[in-house]
C-alpha cells in the first residue's frame, strides 16, 4: 500500500457505528482501514428484526447501512479480530488473529458491546428450560412467523418480559442502566401482542425509562391501546411446570404482594456490556469509566476521544447506545480523527 | 538486710495483687450466677471425670506454651510462648527459690518477686543458689526476648507473620503500657543491685557491672525497685480492664470448655468467660477476607467481643460479617465466635423488631417415596442444580419427590442467622412436620445451609445427607452410572459444609471419580467464603464482590476447566461475575459425567435420546 500509515485509520467494529465513521472518513478522503471480527458487517443490527420506536423493519436498515459500504467502496475486513493494538512512536500498530501487523496514523474503537449472558442469573433459568429466551431470541423467532412464539402450533396464552436483565444489578457487578432495554421491551411487548392478539402480555420492571422522541408515547400506547400490564417488581425466580411452561415469583410493589404466575414465555431483556477486551485496556493504556466502558477525557468538551492520543471512541465501546447515538458518534469520531491526523489538535 | 523489714515500696504490687485476688473472683461468681441449676448439674457431672485432667493439659499447651499459636507462626507463638511461659516459671521458680532459701512455704508473696534485693547474691555460696541465680536470669532473658518481639510486632507486624496489629482501646494501652516495663524495670532493678553488691547472676550482674560504670547505683537502688513494684501493681490494676483479662479468665474458660458448659445459644455464663478471654491477639482479623479483599476493618471478631465485653456492639458491627468460620477456625482461644454473634443478633431483633413474624410456610403435598429431595431457597435461584439431582435420581430408578417443589417451605436457617430465633423456631416445626408425612427414609439437600440447620436444629427421625455424601455413595454402589473423564477440576468448600459440617472429603471423591482434582490455595478448613454469605447484613454489593472475585481467582488459579461447589449460594455468587472458567454445582458434574442410557442400556437407546433433548448442563 502506497499511502502513508501516519495518514491512515483503523476502524475496529463494523457497526452501525464503525460503519458510520468509515463512511465518514472515506467521503472526507482518508483512507480507512475496517476491521470486523464477524463474517459480515452490521453488527447487533443483524440480530434484530425490528426497531423501536416505530418498529422499522431492521432489515431494511441495515441494507441502508450496506448501500453506504458499497457506494463508498469501503474495504472491511470481514471474519478478523483485532487481538493487539499498540502505539509506538505516534503510530498504531494493530495486530490481528491470524498475526498480520499494519500501521495507523490513528484507530478508531467501534467495536460495541456483548450482550450480557443470561444464564449468569440462574434464577430465571435461562439455558435450562427452553422456554426461557432473551430479547434478541425473541427478535430471530419473530422475524418467521412459522415458528414465532408458537407452542405445538398454538399462540401462547401468556408471556412474560423481565427488565434489566444484567443492568442495575449490583450482584451480577453491573450498576448502570443500558439505556434501550426499557424501549426495546415496550416495543417487544405490542410486537407480541399484535402478532397474537388473545396472548397476555406483562412486563416486570423497576422503572421505564422512556427518554428518547416517541417512547413515553409508546409506553402509553402499550397499556392502553394493547393492554400490556406493566408490573413493578423484579422476577425472584422462575420454576418449569409439568407442561414445560414457566412458573413466575415475584413482587409487585405497587401492591405490595408477591405473586405466582405460570407463563408459557419467560422473554429476559438484557443488557449491554462492554466490548472492548481487558488486554486491549492494558497494552494501550486505555482508561475505563466505573461501568468498565471505555472512557473519555471529557465528557462534555472531548466525547469520543478517549483517554490514549489518536484513539477515538464510537458507539456502545464506550456505553450503552442506541443506534441514532451510535451513528452520530461514529460520524463524530471521524471528524476528530481527521483534525488529529492534519494535526489540528 | 532482712525480709522481715518489709520495705515501702513493695505496697504498690501487694495492694496490686490483693486487688486482683478479690476482684476476679467476685466477677466469676457474678458471671456464674447467670448458669442454670442445669448448667450447674452439667459441670458436676463433668467434674470428677478425665476432662479434668484434659483441661489441665490443655491449660498447659494453650494458656503457657500457646501450641496453636506456634501452628499459626512460629515467631508469634514465641512472642506468646515466652511471655506467658517464662513469667509463668519466674513466679514458679522465684517461689520455689525462696522456699529453699527461708524453708517455709508461707513467706510473704512480695518476697519472690523482691527476692534480689533482699538477698541480691541469692542463697550465699551454695551450688543451689549458683543454680538459681543463673535460671532466673535465663527467665529474664526468655521474657524479656518476648518482649523484644512485641514492641517489633506494634512496628513491623508482617516479621510476626501479621497483616496488621489490632486498634487498641485506652485501657488496653495504659496496661499495655505497663506490661511493657516490668520486666526491663526488674531487669534494671536486678542489675542495679547486683552492680551494688558485685554479685548475682551472670546477666544482671554483667549488666550491673557496665551500668555501674556509669550511673550512681547507690542512689538508683529505691527508686529502680519502687518503679517496678509501682508498674506491677498498675498492671494488676489495669488488667480486669484489659485485654490482659484473657490471662486469668482463659483458664476458666478451659475448665468449663472440658465440663460441657458450652451451648449453642451461648445464653449461661460460658458466654462471659469467652468474652473475657480473647488477649485480642488480632490472628481473626488477620484471616478475614473483609478486611483482606474489602476493606472492612471495624467488625471483626476481635472488635465484636471486645464491644460485647465493654458494652452492646452497633449493628454494623454485629451485622458486617460472613458467618464464614474462619476466624472462629484461627482463633487460639476456640470461642465460639459465630454463635457469640448470632446471640448479640437475637437481642439486637428482639429490641427493634419484637414482633416481626417470618411467612407461613404452605402445605406441600404428600406421596410415598424413599427419598425426599428438599432443594431449599438458594437451590431454587440455581434450577441447574435441581435439575441435575432430578435426572440423577430419576436415572438411578430411585423413588422421590421434591418438598419444596411447588410451595416454599423453609429450613429456617435465615431467620435463625438473622437473629430472628423463636420465628425460626416455629418454622422448624412447620417444616418437621412435612418431612414426618412424606414418610420418606432419607431426606436429601443440596444446600449446605440448610443441611447444617436440619442436623443441628431438627430432630428429624430420618437421616439427612448432602448430596455430596449421596452422589459419592451412588457412585459407590453403582460405580457403572457414571464414567470419568479428564476434565480438570477446583473445588471450592462451602463455609457450612466444610468448616459448619465437616464434610471434606466426599466431594473430593466425587471429583476423582469423575475426573481430575485441582488443588487450589486454602482447601479444606482454610477454605475461603464466596463472598455471598447471607449472614453480612452490612456489606455492600462492591465489598462482596471484591472478596469473592479474589477467592475466585484462588479457585481458578490452577487453570481448571471447571470450578466445582457444592453449595447453590457459592455458585450462584461465583457465577455471577464475568467467569472465564465456569463455575459448576457438584450434582452437575455428575449428571455431566452419568453414563449414556445408550452404552449402559443399548436396547433403550431410542428412548433415551428423546428424553436427554436439551439437557446440557449450562455453559
Amino acid at each position: 500500500m502506497s499511502v502513508n500509515p501516519k495518514k491512515r485509520v483503523a476502524v475496529v467494529g463494523a457497526g452501525v457505528a464503525g460503519i458510520a465513521a468509515a463512511v465518514a472518513l472515506k467521503r472526507a478522503g482518508v483512507d480507512a482501514d475496517v476491521y470486523e471480527k464477524e463474517s459480515g458487517p452490521g453488527g447487533h443490527l443483524t440480530r434484530w428484526h425490528a426497531l423501536f420506536p416505530g418498529r422499522e423493519n431492521a432489515a431494511t436498515v441495515l441494507q441502508g447501512f450496506l448501500n453506504e459500504v458499497k457506494e463508498n467502496r469501503l474495504d472491511i475486513r470481514t471474519g478478523t479480530l483485532v487481538t493487539d493494538i499498540r502505539k509506538e512512536n505516534g503510530l498504531f500498530r494493530v495486530t490481528t488473529g491470524s498475526g498480520e501487523c499494519s500501521e495507523y496514523g490513528a484507530v478508531l474503537l467501534a467495536n460495541g458491546f456483548r450482550l450480557f449472558d443470561a444464564a449468569r442469573k440462574e434464577e430465571y433459568g435461562y439455558g435450562i428450560y427452553p422456554r426461557v429466551i432473551t430479547s434478541p431470541d425473541l427478535e430471530k423467532r419473530m422475524e418467521d412467523p412459522a415458528t414465532g412464539l408458537l407452542i405445538h402450533n398454538q399462540a401462547p396464552k401468556k408471556v412474560a418480559f423481565v427488565h434489566c436483565v444484567g443492568s442495575r444489578d449490583a450482584k451480577v457487578g453491573n450498576r448502570y442502566c443500558s439505556k434501550v432495554c426499557c424501549i426495546s421491551g415496550v416495543k417487544q411487548a405490542i410486537a407480541v401482542r399484535e402478532q397474537y392478539p388473545s396472548c397476555e402480555v406483562m412486563n416486570f420492571y423497576m422503572d421505564l425509562r422512556m427518554f428518547g422522541s416517541g417512547f413515553e408515547e409508546l409506553y402509553q400506547e402499550a397499556q392502553e391501546k394493547y393492554g400490556i400490564n406493566f408490573i413493578r417488581g423484579r422476577v425472584s425466580e422462575a420454576a418449569p411446570t409439568l407442561d414445560g411452561s414457566i412458573q413466575v415469583k415475584a413482587e409487585d410493589t405497587l401492591l405490595g404482594c408477591p405473586l405466582k404466575v405460570t407463563v408459557d414465555w419467560l422473554i429476559l431483556l438484557v443488557g449491554m456490556e462492554p466490548g472492548i477486551p481487558g488486554s486491549l485496556h492494558d497494552s494501550l493504556g486505555l482508561e475505563r469509566d466505573d461501568a468498565g466502558f471505555a472512557g473519555c477525557r471529557n465528557k462534555f468538551l472531548l466525547p469520543g476521544y478517549s483517554s490514549v492520543d489518536g484513539l477515538f471512541l464510537a458507539g456502545a465501546c464506550a456505553g450503552p447506545a442506541t443506534i441514532p447515538d451510535s451513528v452520530n458518534q461514529g460520524r463524530a469520531a471521524a471528524l476528530s480523527a481527521i483534525h488529529y491526523l492534519n494535526g489540528k489538535v | 538486710m532482712n525480709f522481715t523489714e518489709h520495705p515501702a515500696f513493695v505496697f504498690p504490687f501487694v495492694v496490686g495483687m490483693l486487688f486482683i485476688f478479690i476482684y476476679l473472683p467476685v466477677i466469676y461468681v457474678t458471671w456464674l450466677r447467670k448458669n442454670s441449676l442445669a448448667d450447674f448439674k452439667t459441670i458436676l457431672r463433668s467434674i470428677f471425670t478425665t476432662n479434668t485432667l484434659k483441661a489441665v493439659r490443655e491449660i498447659f499447651s494453650e494458656c503457657l506454651l500457646h501450641r496453636r499459636i506456634f501452628r499459626y507462626n512460629i515467631r508469634l507463638g514465641y512472642m506468646h510462648m515466652s511471655l506467658a511461659f517464662g513469667w509463668f516459671l519466674l513466679i514458679v521458680v522465684g517461689k520455689i527459690e525462696t522456699m529453699v532459701f527461708t524453708h517455709d512455704g508461707f513467706n510473704p508473696p512480695y518476697l519472690p518477686v523482691f527476692f534480689k534485693y533482699f538477698y541480691p547474691s541469692g542463697i550465699p555460696d551454695t551450688f543451689k543458689g549458683r543454680f538459681f541465680l543463673m535460671i532466673m536470669d535465663l527467665l529474664l532473658i526468655l521474657v524479656l526476648s518476648g518482649l523484644f518481639l512485641a514492641f517489633l510486632k506494634r512496628f513491623r507486624s508482617r516479621v510476626l507473620g501479621m497483616k496488621r496489629t489490632t486498634k487498641h482501646i485506652f485501657p488496653d494501652r495504659i496496661a499495655l503500657t505497663f506490661l511493657w516495663f516490668i520486666f526491663p524495670l526488674r531487669w534494671f532493678a536486678e542489675s542495679v543491685t547486683a552492680g551494688i553488691a558485685g554479685s548475682g547472676g551472670f546477666f544482671t550482674l554483667g549488666s550491673g557491672r557496665a551500668l555501674a560504670s556509669f550511673l550512681p547505683l547507690e542512689d538508683l537502688l529505691l527508686p529502680s525497685w519502687w518503679a517496678y513494684s509501682i508498674v506491677l501493681g498498675g498492671f494488676f490494676f489495669a488488667l480486669p480492664f484489659s485485654r490482659y483479662m484473657h490471662i486469668f479468665t482463659e483458664v476458666v474458660l478451659i475448665f468449663l470448655k472440658y465440663w460441657n458448659l458450652a451451648t449453642p445459644e451461648r445464653q449461661n455464663a460460658y458466654a462471659d468467660f469467652e468474652i473475657n478471654a480473647c488477649s485480642r491477639c488480632g490472628i481473626c482479623t488477620n484471616v478475614c477476607q473483609l478486611s483482606a479483599d474489602a476493606g472492612i476493618t471495624h467488625s471483626q471478631a476481635v472488635y465484636f467481643l471486645r464491644d460485647l465485653r465493654y458494652g452492646t456492639p452497633e449493628r454494623p458491627v454485629l451485622e458486617n460479617c460472613f458467618l464464614c468460620g474462619r476466624c472462629s477456625q484461627a482463633c487460639p482461644v476456640e470461642i465460639g465466635i459465630d454463635q457469640l454473634r448470632i446471640a448479640g443478633r437475637k437481642r439486637m431483633m428482639n429490641a427493634i423488631a419484637p414482633a416481626a413474624e417470618m411467612r407461613p410456610v404452605v402445605s406441600a403435598n404428600g406421596e410415598k417415596v424413599d427419598v425426599l429431595y428438599f432443594a431449599g431457597c438458594m437451590s431454587h435461584l440455581t434450577p441447574g442444580i435441581i435439575d441435575a439431582t432430578r435426572e440423577i435420581l430419576t436415572r438411578a430408578g430411585i423413588r422421590f419427590s421434591v418438598l419444596d417443589d411447588r410451595e416454599e417451605v423453609c429450613c429456617g436457617r435465615p431467620a435463625r442467622q438473622a437473629g430472628f430465633a423463636d420465628q425460626a423456631r416455629s418454622i422448624i416445626a412447620r417444616t418437621t412436620a412435612l418431612i414426618n408425612r412424606s414418610g420418606a427414609s432419607l431426606l436429601l439437600v443440596t444446600c449446605p445451609i440448610c443441611y447444617k440447620v436440619f442436623n443441628e436444629e431438627y430432630d428429624l427421625p430420618i437421616p439427612v445427607e448432602h448430596h455430596t455424601v449421596f452422589l459419592n455413595r451412588l457412585m459407590t454402589e453403582r460405580p457403572s452410572l457414571f464414567r470419568k473423564s479428564s476434565l480438570r477440576m477446583s473445588y471450592h468448600d462451602p463455609c457450612d459444609l466444610g468448616r459448619g459440617s465437616g464434610i471434606y472429603e466426599q466431594p473430593r471423591s466425587i471429583i476423582r471419580r469423575t475426573g481430575v482434582l485441582v488443588s487450589a490455595a486454602h482447601e479444606r478448613e482454610d477454605a475461603l467464603c464466596c463472598g455471598g454469605s447471607l449472614a453480612n447484613l452490612a456489606i455492600t454489593p462492591r465489598q462482596r464482590t471484591l472478596v469473592t472475585d479474589s477467592a475466585y481467582q484462588m479457585l481458578t488459579a490452577g487453570n481448571p476447566d471447571y470450578v466445582v461447589t457444592s453449595c447453590p449460594l457459592c455458585k450462584k455468587t461465583f457465577a455471577a461475575g464475568k467467569r472465564e472458567i465456569p463455575v459448576a454445582d457438584i450434582a452437575e458434574i455428575a449428571r455431566m459425567m452419568l453414563q449414556p442410557e445408550e452404552i449402559l442400556h443399548p436396547e433403550k437407546a431410542g428412548e433415551a435420546e428423546l428424553e436427554s433433548e436439551g439437557q446440557e448442563i449450562c455453559q
